[in-house]
């Protein structure tokens, strides 16, 4: 085994920075719109109108049995295709990061959803009707009585899921978007120096996710405690 | 749009020569079949004894087994899955390291991605099993311990037995998880489901055909496990438990 050489690393940093905004934007971004979806797929989920429940729990079971790298080639590769197809997009246009924000959206989504699902089911039943006798529409209920409890309980559980996002944003990998991972790839493929690389960015991800489901963690007890 | 659908590309020889497109496919579906099956083996075996370790009451083993699990918890598969193939190797002593790249380069493939699945899902088995052990009423190890059983039979006799049924549904879920993973072993060029998937649109250009039936393959597995895990729920289910007869 030769000496390890950790000197490639601070001069590469304004770059590996780079690629963790990149990972950090996917993250926020897709957290943001797939927990917005992920409500109208559950609220469908459970809604009294058949067709809108089965199409939510087909576009749910669909998204949870393919794996995400699947999804992410779909997106990469086959989705850019077709909106030039139909939309005349000039080829080769670079849409890799929207596309990757779009297939971690929609691929969240179905995991979200299944997350505030169970959260609007564990509010107790009375709830709702109390607003219904207040003279609430189930429109207004929802949003106004039923939603805001759910989202205090889920809170917890949603980051936790956004830290997983977070790991998974890695596996941008497959387009070649320099992403954190990426980067660190990139550069220690390189300088030659991949095992150094390799095992930094290790680190820098169990430092980040660990610190962030403690914190998740802690809140969680104190929102028991509350 | 003006795209060609041409199904028959799967009965075609491959450019190649050696093989139809359909029979590809074949081989990377058995491949993500045998890795999963043979990751979960062990995920199962180890997060059994990391699970149990969580729970003993010495803190030194308790610790141990909570660090591996955060650590397999919080690195992302994809990096671990590069540690295992081109760190590991370099770290070994020199005529092991040596020893795992002189071998064929699919099985160093094959191997990588075995141990990283293995030990990612045994983390998260882990998990399943402690809360297994920690949901059964404290008064079963008590009545166990109170009974003359040392701690270890305690496990082995009442606790273990119990926890084990308890747990199957969750693991049902993790043991889909591990096919849907092993897709990422794709990118250190094993030539499983995904991979094959990729291969065939670049050698056919009939991008649609390809994901389609790789995706179905995958949709395919899935409902084929539920269905077996279903079976095996069923006959494990505890009388008097949430779901049970």
């Amino acid at each position: 085994m030769d000496q390890f050489d950790w000197s490639s690393i601070p001069n590469a940093l304004p770059f590996l920075w780079d690629g963790m905004k990149i990972s950090l934007e996917i993250t926020v971004t897709a957290v943001i719109f797939g927990i917005i979806w992920g409500t109208f797929l559950a609220l469908m989920r459970l809604s009294p109108v058949k067709p809108l429940s089965w199409f939510a729990a087909g576009y749910v079971n669909l998204f949870r049995a393919i794996p995400l790298v699947m999804v992410l080639l779909w997106f990469f590769l086959i989705v850019p295709h077709l909106l030039e197809s139909i939309f005349g997009f000039p080829r080769g246009s670079d849409m890799r990061l929207s596309s990757a924000i779009a297939g971690f959206a929609l691929f969240e989504a179905a995991y979200y959803s299944e997350i505030i699902r169970a959260g609007i089911q564990s509010v107790p039943k009375g709830q709702m009707g109390a607003a219904s006798a207040l003279g609430m529409t189930y429109g207004q209920a929802m949003r106004l009585v039923v939603l805001p409890q759910a989202f205090r309980n889920m809170v917890p559980l949603l980051l936790t899921q956004g830290i997983i996002l977070f790991q998974d944003t890695s596996l941008v990998y497959v387009s070649a978007l320099a992403d954190f991972f990426g980067a660190a790839y990139k550069v220690g493929d390189r300088d030659g120096r991949l095992v150094e690389l390799l095992l930094f960015a290790g680190a820098v991800y169990f430092v980040i996710c660990f610190s962030a489901s403690r914190i998740v963690r802690y809140y969680q007890s104190k929102l028991k405690t509350a | 749009m003006g795209y060609n659908w041409n199904w028959g590309v799967f009965a075609e020889m491959t450019a190649t020569g050696d093989d139809t497109y359909l029979g590809w496919m074949f081989y990377g579906f058995k491949m993500t079949v045998a890795l999963s099956l043979s990751s979960w083996l062990i995920a199962l075996a180890l997060g059994a004894v990391v699970g149990v370790l969580r729970t003993v009451p010495n803190r030194w083993l308790s610790g141990f087994a909570t660090a591996y699990v955060e650590v397999f918890r919080n690195i992302p598969l994809l990096v671990q899955l590069f540690l295992w193939y081109f760190v590991m190797p370099e770290l070994l002593p020199e005529s092991l390291g040596n020893a795992f790249k002189q071998t064929n380069p699919i099985m160093q493939q094959f191997l990588a991605s075995m141990v990283c699945l293995a030990l990612f899902t045994s983390a998260r088995v882990a998990e399943q099993v402690r809360s297994g052990i920690n949901s059964l009423p404290p008064g079963q190890k008590n009545a166990g311990l109170a009974m003359g059983f040392t701690l270890p039979q305690t496990y082995r006799y009442v606790m273990l037995p119990m926890a084990v049924r308890l747990i199957v549904p969750p693991l049902t879920s993790e043991f889909l998880n591990i096919f849907k993973n092993s897709a990422v072993c794709s990118t250190i060029g094993l030539l499983e489901l995904a991979a094959q998937g990729r291969q065939l649109v670049d050698y056919t250009a009939q991008p649609y055909e390809s994901f389609i039936a790789v995706t179905l393959a995958y949709l395919l597995i899935n409902v084929v496990v539920m269905f077996g895990m279903r079976w095996v729920e069923e006959r494990v289910r505890v009388p008097g438990y949430l779901g049970g007869k």
